[in-house]
């Protein structure tokens, strides 16, 4: 076991490093960049001249690669340009992640709390009214694309019938104190529930709507497992073992049915990443995703790849956990 | 049994950690430096706000939807709107503009006057200003104010735009051939403590409207030295600005910094209480940060922010039906279609002129710019003053375009056509229409024309600036009221975008404009600017000058005391809410 998580590790140190080179010769490839941001209008060929020089822009792309590397081996990633002007990308992605975290938890337990009951729930109907309606709902989470239905509930249920905010993190004025950088956690703690209450309401309807892809896919793999669960040897032993219906749904279906769904929720967690750009994007709600878009358009190359990095690392990171718990639930590749 | 062991655990685990954590946080409500908060705030809400006119609560709330992060907060290096947006509610020049116009008013300053020789200005002051920090404003803050701006070194120098666009260079700066860069700032003397001396390098029409750009706001010397303010560095492909920049900004205006919550996108300012002037009928300033203007409209019509900026046109009228107070800037910008001069058939003015004949340019007005939006006529907005009239019209003429390219020998003239995506500017709201009617009427006068669309911050204005565009669609804010703010921007240096280095009359150009900008006297200044201003549009043509549109703000039906600027200078202390 130690030695496979140490594999992982060194894996991921790896794929780190060739990931810091592509990204940072891909940035610096495309066209524009910090300086034609920075000035604008106003660029004037002595300016850039003088701007690109002082930024060590104008030196070759490997030196200032290694001169990345050797700071990034300090923790330094440099400082963000158009993001968050002189803040360490550090920074803006520390501050920045707790919003993130708190939006793609909380779609993944909407995917998780509805997809997994209401998987079972639709095999355990095969063919019925349920079981149809359900997969319906499901290929709609599936086809409708994120930032449509996000645009759709913000309009219904913000703009036109004022239930919820349209956007951002919580409310201007509110004077919540920080702790932990996550809203609804610091409320809790400082017991400023109104505060919390205030984070949950923004975030009702960016979790739905990141949360419709985690459900769909949860829901149709949870389906799909059980059927086949549900018609092995070891299942018609218990039931003629006489065991109750609900040790054999705890203890021998779910559990045996659970294993793709473990491994699928740590792929999306990779997905939801990509989503929460467009789910940020559309409440103006100021986590990595909205980070990661205002980055590029604003050829901010320090955040751009500090999250890049990051993003990588906890897809990396994510998986081989999953990898570790599939050890925990099923003891068979305990012993292995 | 073993399982609900588990549960037990797994319950009391989660307790025990919750119960750490409440115990290792409290809340900091009540106290003004809560956990991102980071500037001394002000405290007491009591006195202000209840002038004449005044709002029914004197401790209101104004919450306006901002477009972008300001960068930081000291605007000796800020560029950016958003950043000046909000430092001008906390910043005052000495001189200011009059509400609504881009006309030059006393602000720090109340008074001024200028010897014969029109180099030394002499500035006597408002009494009784303090900075935030309690200090007070004098004419010594004045002159250590702009020797500090003056005396930028490494990346203050690089940061300090305006100051070199404006001003010229800095103390002991040096060209890349070692050359002295000139500066028209010479020195300030501070004759007593309400009077300050400023004397220029050479004469200039920019002084002293130029003192009111918030980039030379008088800041707190205090704070400006206890903060470190100077200590802005390149490091890597970015800059490290100074605590002063970012959460210790100290100027006299009606607002004080409070925080800024990176976590939530918003800026906080509160009301100063010891303001010299009329103080802010709201208490609460606050600005969020909306990147996504849809997002923002939607917000207003919530109802959770009281107005935003430059909503887009398409949306104007929905916004005035729907009941929201849509306030429409006098135009201060100038769109202009562009000819790179390095092309030899640009060089022929019989072609330039051909293509100024070619565009319809009254109905693109008409059809395609937002309401208030004209024709232009010069390269600059009938805003600005002397307005030079009787310049050589270039009246829509299909034929004459047509004739004049068969006179030219270019009846096959083939363009290429740039022009910008992924971008809006107040002067070009959407620059695909404008293209897309421009290269019909182009093709309707037997131009060939080749497209190329790049996006704004994505290869087009670094291709403008490398001069591989033909034609180019391309434009410019005012920042004061002056001819040479628009002129001297475009074509003083000849190494600009048009590339007027490549044809005779581009440096007697750069002269000319420069001349104009140093006469004292105003008439004959004026004159010059109206020679100028006919042989750019008859003899020189370098681009044409297509139209100034007039970008808006929004607001929410309760908000009062807005009065929308040219210059986007919109003061925040007179807006409260009904």
């Amino acid at each position: 076991m130690l030695r496979y998580t140490v594999r992982r590790l060194l894996q991921l140190v790896l794929v780190l490093l060739v990931l810091s080179l592509l990204l940072f010769v891909w940035l610096r490839s495309l066209p524009g960049g910090p300086v034609t941001a920075l000035l604008g209008e106003r660029a004037t060929p002595a300016k850039r001249a003088e701007l690109t020089a002082v930024l060590g822009l104008d030196q070759p792309i490997f030196v200032q690669y290694f001169k990345f590397l050797a700071r990034m081996l300090r923790g330094d990633f440099g400082q963000s340009t158009g993001v968050s002007a002189g803040t360490p990308a550090l920074d803006v992605f520390f501050t920045r992640f707790g919003a993130t975290i708190e939006l793609a938890v909380g779609a993944m337990i909407f995917g998780l709390v509805l997809g997994i009951p209401l998987g079972y729930m639709a095999a355990k109907r095969r063919a019925g009214a349920l079981d149809n309606s359900l997969i319906v709902v499901s290929l709609v989470g599936i086809a409708v694309p994120v930032f449509f239905l996000a645009f759709l509930m913000k309009y219904l249920f913000a703009v036109k019938w004022g239930m919820l905010p349209p956007s951002g993190r919580q409310t201007p004025g509110i004077d919540a104190t920080r702790v932990t950088g996550l809203f609804i956690v610091d409320g809790l703690i400082t017991r400023e529930w109104d505060a919390s209450w205030d984070s949950v309401k923004h975030l009702i309807l960016p979790w739905i709507a990141l949360g419709t892809i985690p459900f769909a896919v949860i829901f149709r793999i949870t389906r799909a497992s059980v059927l086949e669960v549900q018609g092995e040897d070891f299942v018609r032993t218990a039931e003629a073992k006489g065991l109750t219906r609900t040790t054999i749904r705890n203890r021998h279906v779910l559990r045996n049915a659970m294993l793709p769904v473990i491994t699928v929720t740590g792929l999306l967690s990779g997905l939801l990443l990509t989503g929460a750009v467009l789910t940020e994007k559309v409440f103006a709600y100021p986590g990595l995703g909205e980070a990661l878009y205002i980055g590029f358009t604003k050829k901010d190359y320090p955040v751009v790849q500090v999250i890049i990095l990051a993003a990588a690392a906890a897809f990396v990171i994510i998986n081989t956990l999953v990898d570790l718990t599939y050890a925990l639930v099923d003891p068979r590749i305990r012993a292995r | 049994m073993r399982l609900h062991i588990h549960r037990w655990l797994g319950a009391g685990l989660a307790a025990t950690l919750a119960v750490s954590l409440a115990a290792c946080a409290g809340s900091d409500r009540g106290n003004e430096s809560s956990g991102s908060s980071t500037a001394a705030a002000g405290s007491d809400a009591s006195s202000a706000g209840s002038a004449a006119g005044g709002p029914s609560d004197p401790n209101g709330q104004i919450v306006f939807g901002a477009a972008g992060a300001p960068s930081m907060f000291d605007p000796m290096y800020a560029t950016d709107g958003e950043t000046f947006r909000v430092v001008r509610q906390m910043n005052e020049g000495l001189t200011g503009f009059k509400p609504g116009t881009a006309d030059v008013e006393p602000a720090l300053a109340k008074s001024w006057e200028k010897s014969s020789d029109g180099l030394t200005w002499t500035f006597t002051l408002q009494d009784g200003v303090k900075f935030h920090d309690g200090t007070p404003f004098d004419a010594a803050a004045v002159c250590y104010n702009l020797d500090r701006m003056y005396a930028q070194t490494g990346a203050g120098i690089t940061q300090g735009q305006y100051w070199s666009d404006n001003m010229g260079g800095f103390k002991g700066q040096k060209d890349a051939k070692g050359k002295p860069v000139p500066s028209l700032y010479g020195s300030c003397k501070a004759s007593d403590a309400g009077a300050a001396a400023i004397t220029l390098t050479r004469v200039t029409s920019k002084f002293p409207a130029l003192l009111g750009l918030p980039s030379f706001s008088m800041q707190s010397p205090t704070a400006l030295k206890q903060y470190d303010a100077n200590n802005v560095k390149a490091e890597g492909d970015s800059f490290i600005y100074p605590a002063y920049a970012t959460d210790h900004p100290t100027g006299t205006g009606p607002f004080k910094f409070q925080a800024y919550d990176k976590a939530n996108n918003t800026v906080t300012l509160v009301r100063n209480d010891d303001y010299w002037g009329e103080k802010a009928k709201s208490k609460t300033l606050i600005f969020k940060i909306i990147p996504d203007e849809t997002a923002r409209k939607q917000e207003l019509e919530a109802g959770t922010i009281d107005g935003y900026d430059l909503p887009n046109p398409a949306d104007w009228d929905g916004l005035k039906s729907s009941g929201f107070n849509l306030e429409i800037r006098p135009a201060f910008n100038i769109l202009y279609l562009g000819f790179t001069l390095k092309n030899p058939d640009l060089q022929d003015l019989r072609v330039r002129q051909a293509i100024a004949y070619a565009l319809n340019r009254p109905q693109l007005v008409s059809s395609q710019l937002p309401e208030g939006a004209v024709v232009a006529s010069l390269f600059y907005p009938d805003t600005v003053t002397p307005y030079t009239q009787g310049v050589q019209a270039y009246d829509y003429n299909v034929q004459k375009a047509k004739d004049l390219l068969a006179a030219a020998g270019k009846s096959n003239l083939t363009l290429n056509f740039w022009w910008p995506t992924d971008v809006t500017r107040p002067y070009m709201p959407d620059p695909k229409s404008i293209f897309t009617a421009f290269k019909s009427d182009l093709q309707a006068a037997g131009i060939t024309i080749k497209e190329t669309s790049k996006p704004w911050n994505g290869g087009y204005l670094d291709g403008v600036e490398a001069q591989q565009a033909d034609i180019f669609l391309l434009g410019w804010t005012g920042d004061y009221n002056t001819p040479d703010n628009f002129l001297g921007s475009f074509f003083s240096d000849t190494t600009n975008r048009f590339a007027t280095s490549n044809v005779p009359w581009g440096t007697k150009l750069s002269g000319e404009l420069q001349t104009a900008d140093s006469t004292v006297d105003d008439t004959q200044r004026n004159a010059l600017y109206d020679t100028i201003n006919k042989e750019l549009l008859a003899d020189y043509l370098p681009g044409v000058p297509i139209s100034s549109s007039s970008p808006a703000l929004v607001l929410a039906s309760n908000v009062q005391g807005m009065v929308a600027s040219p210059l986007t200078d919109e003061k925040f202390a007179p807006v409260y809410k009904n």
